[in-house]
């Protein structure tokens, strides 16, 4: 197994900016915005958007949720991987609100249907988005694409993309694993 | 550990430790669930149940056949009243028709006890026992379980007494068996007759006095006493079982702390418990009721993950 750093921690916070930057274009004053960070691992870059919406850009009331999609994937009997859920928190309706979803990666975009399909149980959006730090070109299964993206991967289904976090690894990296 | 070590849940007796952990991890996330504005999950919509009840239910019944709607299940519902085992079909026979119409899993409850045992063994679909006669009711003593962790913070190292009718309770045993595996100290109490005659060799202690029983309890689980399964006088009259096994107000007034009250249903009010109590902040039966939802999505949730296509 051997892995590679596609990108490094500076590269991962200008990164993260930009896409902080991008959503106060679209999204202003977020009075009409919710924040969905999915679970597990969307909650690490979820909480590192708000953080960085709240304390460097000062907007106030930036409303982020948790969603855990266990229950609503497609693939439940059908792998042999056990699936085990995450805490859900989502404290607000999302009635007409815009709902961002944000995901460490996008892959074969089955992840963030079952979010859809989730995220009805709290009412009916406005409109749905979607933010995710890398995007495995060529490995969609389902005609979901992002609507805010770090980077683009051109990954083969053989590789693992996997995002490190400070909170949980100690380090913001982004490897490319060769299994 | 994210799968339960057994196929069927036929009692508490046949489970571990950490299944009972894997099942109530799962129902804290159906209890969120089941508190949404939509309260349904699409995980089991190719799955189908089949609830047989050869022997009265409401709860349980509705209880069950809620959960599995709630994770999106095809259900179909089966009660001897009304059905050719009035005829004399036998259980396998009864059991064998259902499920050649495609049915991955059977939800039963039955008079005699280790029915659930003995369906088993012959049938290949996993199955729930809602209780087995006086044998084992396994998903009421889970949810109770539940109800004491969610109360107390956690069961290890709790007191709990079960009073009533020890004898012909379903809920008595596996309650016993699932505190004990959680390392809860148990007592029970009653009138002597309605005693087990081994019931220590379980690793309970009998207390006869209700008041030392609940002096010493932080769980007092009231039991109805079961008259349809009564052949004999066990006691004198309700009045005098009541006056000796009875909670009411201003015993539990009289005890220096606060215990939790708990009852699986349904309640005879002012026999075992009266209403005062029964409607206190102290009763949390209730709770286990909501509670009984959600610990039944995730037992049925988690036997149908092992069921392969």
């Amino acid at each position: 197994m051997s892995q590679k750093v596609l990108l490094n921690a500076t590269e991962v916070h200008i990164i993260l900016n930009r896409l902080a930057c991008q959503l106060i274009e679209n999204h202003e004053d977020f009075s009409d915005t919710v924040l969905i960070g999915i679970q597990p691992r969307g909650i690490f870059l979820a909480e590192r958007i708000k953080k960085l919406l709240t304390d460097t850009y000062k907007i106030e009331n930036v409303k982020l949720g948790y969603l855990d999609i266990t229950f609503f994937r497609d693939d439940f009997r059908r792998s042999e991987k056990i699936l085990a859920a995450n805490k859900t928190q989502i404290d607000f309706v999302v009635e007409n609100k815009k709902v961002v979803f944000i995901d460490d990666v996008l892959y074969t975009g089955r992840s963030i249907n079952a979010a859809l399909t989730a995220i009805q149980s709290f009412g009916r959006p406005e409109e749905v988005e979607l933010l995710c730090l890398i995007d495995r070109r060529f490995s969609r299964h389902l005609p979901i694409q992002p609507d805010y993206r770090g980077r683009q991967v051109d990954a083969i289904n053989e590789e693992k993309v996997k995002v490190s976090w400070v909170e949980n690894e100690g380090e913001d990296t982004v490897y490319v694993i060769n299994t | 550990m994210s799968e339960l070590s057994v196929k069927h849940l036929l009692g508490i007796k046949y489970i571990t430790k950490e299944d009972i952990e894997l099942i109530f991890k799962t129902a804290d996330h159906f209890k969120e669930v089941i508190n949404r504005p939509i309260k349904k999950v699409p995980s089991l919509r190719d799955i189908t149940i089949a609830n047989l009840f050869f022997e009265n239910s409401t709860r349980t019944k509705l209880s069950f056949e809620l959960a599995e709607k709630r994770l999106s299940a095809d259900v179909i519902n089966f009660s001897a009243a009304a059905s050719s085992v009035k005829k004399g079909e036998t259980l396998i026979d009864t059991v064998n028709n259902i499920l050649s119409m495609k049915v991955d899993m059977v939800v039963m409850r039955h008079p005699n006890p280790g029915a659930g045992v003995f369906l088993s063994k012959h049938i290949n679909a996993s199955i729930v026992n809602a209780g087995d006669g006086a044998h084992e009711h396994p998903t009421q003593a889970l949810l109770d379980s539940f109800s004491i962790r969610e109360r107390l913070g956690e069961v290890a190292g709790k007191n709990v007494v079960i009073v009533g009718d020890i004898l012909h309770s379903r809920v008595a045993l596996s309650n016993i068996y699932a505190l004990k595996l959680q390392g809860a100290n148990v007592k029970v109490c009653g009138p002597k007759t309605l005693m087990p005659k081994y019931i220590e060799s379980l690793g309970v202690e009998v207390e006869l006095d209700l008041r030392k029983a609940l002096q010493w309890c932080d769980v007092a689980n009231m039991l109805r006493v079961q008259n349809e399964r009564m052949d004999i006088s066990y006691f004198p009259s309700t009045r005098e079982y009541t006056q000796q096994y009875g909670v009411n107000k201003a015993l539990l007034e009289s005890l220096d702390k606060e215990i939790v009250i708990m009852h699986p249903g349904p309640i005879n009010r002012g026999v075992e418990i009266t209403s005062d109590v029964a409607d206190s902040g102290q009763a949390i039966i209730l709770d286990q009721v909501e509670n009984g939802v959600a610990v039944r999505m995730a037992i049925i949730y988690l036997l149908a993950s092992k069921i392969k296509q």
